[in-house]
């Protein structure tokens, strides 16, 4: 089952280092992990996402949270969230499938920001299912780079992650 | 880090420590990096410094030599340094310091680190660095020390200013003795320690760290319900681990069984914390745990765990655990509960508070309408199983006509003739199982041994920084010729220190444990196991060293050469006793792999 977790922690040397170690020496493994500072420049908020399942969630957490810098972890995956990431794809757009490719970026709402007479370069916001979903649109061998960000996640309504 | 972040860090370390009464602040004392450390160390009540000096630690040794409140103590190798800061930890409950410079020096310790961190000592490691300027440049003796050791270490420091010296110090000893202890490094760049730049000294009371609350309570419904367990469980039983010694909750422990006639056992790391000696010790449970520890603990209707963490050498094949028990876990870290057993009442706690208000609770519902639990048909069950197959009934090692010396054997002599009282560390392999099963442990903090990681090496300098704490009391390494020869060079440490350890080998010229499992599941071939032709003489080493070696080969010999060990003469000598043992016992029970706590080889007839 795919999992988001919100982690905030000290925004000191190393914090994120004991957290990528901490899931390489407990053999968990990260599918995506985004981090900067809050608004608060003495925290970093990191988004991670993994797959695993309760027990394996639990004891992520649990590990998470005894690191002496984090403050607070959450599962976002726990309740309504949000998520959004940013995509960067070049693609081959030659011929007849160039408008093709036009049109999809227009049904998800992407942007076309860089154009050359034979390759688009698209970006993309928005959750990993739209992704997945936009990038099945495209054939295959036309795509040529694609780029993607971690995730960022937070959840809905009132519900906050703060110190 | 950039300069900024620098700043800010150290600016929001002082926001977060709470300094001296205001007049000694008045006039703050001038001092260098390298002189503030030693200050601060010994504000924090540092007497002993492990270590070994080099270059990017000299300023530090001069800062050292320059003050006369600590001592430092000088190993033959860096992993020494760490056992020997780790064995006086164990021993006295305090934390272990351990100094080293940067690169070798490094990572020599970091088998110590990890020892130290698998079983929750508290230990401040104090590494040089190169300078700053250095740093990522593959500098000479220069290894990234907060890496190397981050998965070994509950915390560490690079420090990147001077000032911030005291107060990470301060924040080092903080993390390390508190929560669930273990192992903090602070890595100091040399021009940290330049003699030439002073500061304003001042060491902080108290931190405070936002993010880290280590004082737990435990939830009063959680408690409550382990209560209610307790008192209604027909079969329950005490399984208490390494957490209740290093959390001093002996005392509880004792109280909590006494009162309610409850039987105990411990695992390796929790030896001691309930007296062998007692009716109610079960003895140590686990993969060569007493026969009577693991069928109580398969039958029995309620697993009250303290302070123990469910290692697999503990309960063989997890979905086998104990059917028909519920699980009450009690530890200061989360992160143990559940993590191999579910727990049915998790209880997070410190050790020491939660058994306290267990027994208040079960004192105030016995003095209620509810009787004293009577697990009469559960102690006939037990002691049944005690007298069928408990270690006493092992006939051999009564027979005094044995033509060879059984290990066991060396273990009750040894017993015999410090009574009960030594402090007995050990190295890791068949005489550490044969010590932990007949060396019968009154007091919590004697029994000083590798159990996580399961260190060869680790049983004489241990054994030293045991020595160096309490100097007048007995203190025996049990050891194989195979562990002692790791660190053997530590004996020119105990010359230098007048360390009059008793080092009691029980020589079977193998890698016993090795040996017995290739005899047991790998058709007796002995894959680089067996050396017994180029062994050297313990007895030539011992007096190479300056100390006095013996050795008993007949077991007719061995009572007198214990006795003689332990004499008058020898009270301020090391001595090596090398006995020679027979190489091919095993140590047992062991527990059949792949079965349940119940399913175990008694003696070496039974096949698997």
């Amino acid at each position: 089952m795919r999992r988001m977790i919100a982690v905030l922690l000290e925004n000191e040397a190393g914090a994120l280092s004991r957290i990528v170690g901490l899931f390489a020496q407990r053999n968990y493994n990260i599918e995506t992990l985004s981090v900067a500072p809050t608004e608060d420049v003495n925290l970093s908020r990191l988004t991670i996402t993994l797959r695993g399942d309760d027990a394996k969630l639990e004891q992520i957490i649990k590990h998470l949270n005894r690191l002496i810098e984090v403050l607070k972890v959450a599962d976002l995956t726990d309740g309504e969230h949000v998520e959004r990431g940013i995509m960067l794809i070049k693609v081959r757009a030659e011929g007849a499938s160039r408008a093709e490719v036009k049109r999809s970026v227009e049904i998800f709402k992407g942007r076309i920001i860089d154009v050359t007479p034979r390759m688009y370069t698209i970006e993309l916001v928005g959750s990993a299912d739209k992704f997945s979903a936009f990038m099945a649109t495209l054939e295959k061998r036309s795509i040529v780079e694609v780029v993607r960000s971690g995730l960022a996640g937070i959840s809905r309504g009132e519900k906050a992650l703060i110190v | 880090m950039s300069k900024d972040s620098a700043e800010l860090m150290a600016q929001k370390a002082n926001q977060e420590v709470q300094n001296e009464s205001p007049v000694k602040a008045l006039v703050p004392e001038r001092l260098s990096g390298g002189d503030m450390l030693l200050r601060a160390l010994d504000d924090e009540g540092v007497e002993f410094l492990f270590g070994y000096p080099g270059g990017q630690a000299l300023h530090i040794y001069d800062a050292i030599f320059r003050q006369q409140r600590i001592e430092h103590i000088l190993v033959r190798h860096e992993q020494a340094a760490t056992h020997m800061a780790d064995g006086y930890a164990r021993a006295t409950g305090r934390t272990g310091v351990v100094i080293v410079t940067s690169g070798p020096g490094v990572t020599n310790t970091i088998t110590g680190i990890a020892t130290a961190y698998m079983d929750s000592i508290p230990m401040v490691i104090i590494s040089g660095q190169v300078p700053n300027n250095q740093i990522g440049t593959d500098a000479f003796q220069e290894t990234d020390m907060v890496g190397v050791s981050r998965p070994i270490v509950k915390h560490s420091f690079l420090i990147k200013s001077a000032a911030e010296i005291p107060v990470a110090v301060k924040k080092a000893f903080y993390i390390a003795t508190t929560g669930r202890p273990g192992p903090v490094v602070i890595d100091i760049p040399k021009d940290m320690t330049d003699p030439n730049i002073l500061f304003d000294y001042a060491y902080p009371k108290s931190v405070k760290l936002r993010a880290y609350n280590p004082s737990l309570k435990g939830h009063p419904r959680q408690i409550k319900k382990a209560v209610e367990l307790l008192l209604q469980s027909k079969r329950p039983v005490l399984y208490a681990g390494g957490g209740v010694v290093q959390g001093n909750a002996s005392d509880l422990l004792i109280q909590l069984a006494k009162r309610l006639n409850l039987p105990v056992t411990n695992t390796l790391m929790g030896l001691g914390s309930f007296p062998a000696t007692d009716q109610q010790f079960l003895g140590m449970l686990g993969m060569h745990g007493t026969y009577e520890a693991n069928m109580t603990m398969h039958h029995c209707d309620l697993v009250f765990a303290v302070g123990a963490r469910f290692d697999d050498r503990v309960t063989n094949a997890v979905d086998k655990f104990c059917p028909d028990a519920q699980i009450v876990h009690i530890d200061i870290d989360p992160t143990s509960i559940s993590k191999i057993i579910r727990a049915d009442v998790p209880i997070v706690g410190l050790v020491d508070i939660v058994l306290k208000s267990i027994v208040q609770q079960v004192e105030k519902a016995l003095s209620g309408a509810l009787e004293l639990p009577d697990y009469k048909e559960w102690w006939a069950q037990i002691n049944s199983w005690r007298n069928a197959h408990g270690l006493d009934t092992d006939a051999r090692l009564a027979n005094l006509k044995n033509p060879k010396i059984l290990p066991q054997q060396v273990i009750l002599s040894l017993y015999r003739a410090t009574q009960g009282k030594a402090f007995v560390s050990s190295d890791v392999g068949q005489h550490q199982m044969f010590a932990a099963q007949y060396y019968k442990f009154d007091e919590p903090r004697k029994w000083i041994n590798s159990g996580g990681l399961g260190t060869m090496g680790f049983g004489l300098p241990a054994a030293m920084g045991v020595k160096i704490a309490f100097p007048n009391e007995t203190v025996v390494c049990v050891t194989g010729e195979g562990s002692f020869m790791m660190n053997m060079q530590e004996l020119s440490t105990c010359m230098q220190y007048g360390l009059a350890v008793k080092v009691i080998c029980l020589n079977n010229q193998a890698l016993g444990m090795v040996k017995q499992w290739q005899d047991m599941q790998y058709g007796g071939r002995h894959s680089a196991s067996t050396y017994a032709d180029s062994l050297p003489d313990l007895v030539k080493v011992a007096e190479t060293f300056g100390h006095v070696g013996m050795r008993v080969e007949a077991l007719a010999e061995l009572d007198a050469a214990m006795d003689e060990l332990f004499s008058e003469k020898n009270v301020n000598k090391l001595v090596i006793l090398d006995v020679k043992v027979d190489p091919e016992e095993h140590v047992y029970p062991m527990a059949i792999k792949g079965g349940s706590m119940q399913d175990m080889i008694l003696t070496r007839g039974e096949s698997i």
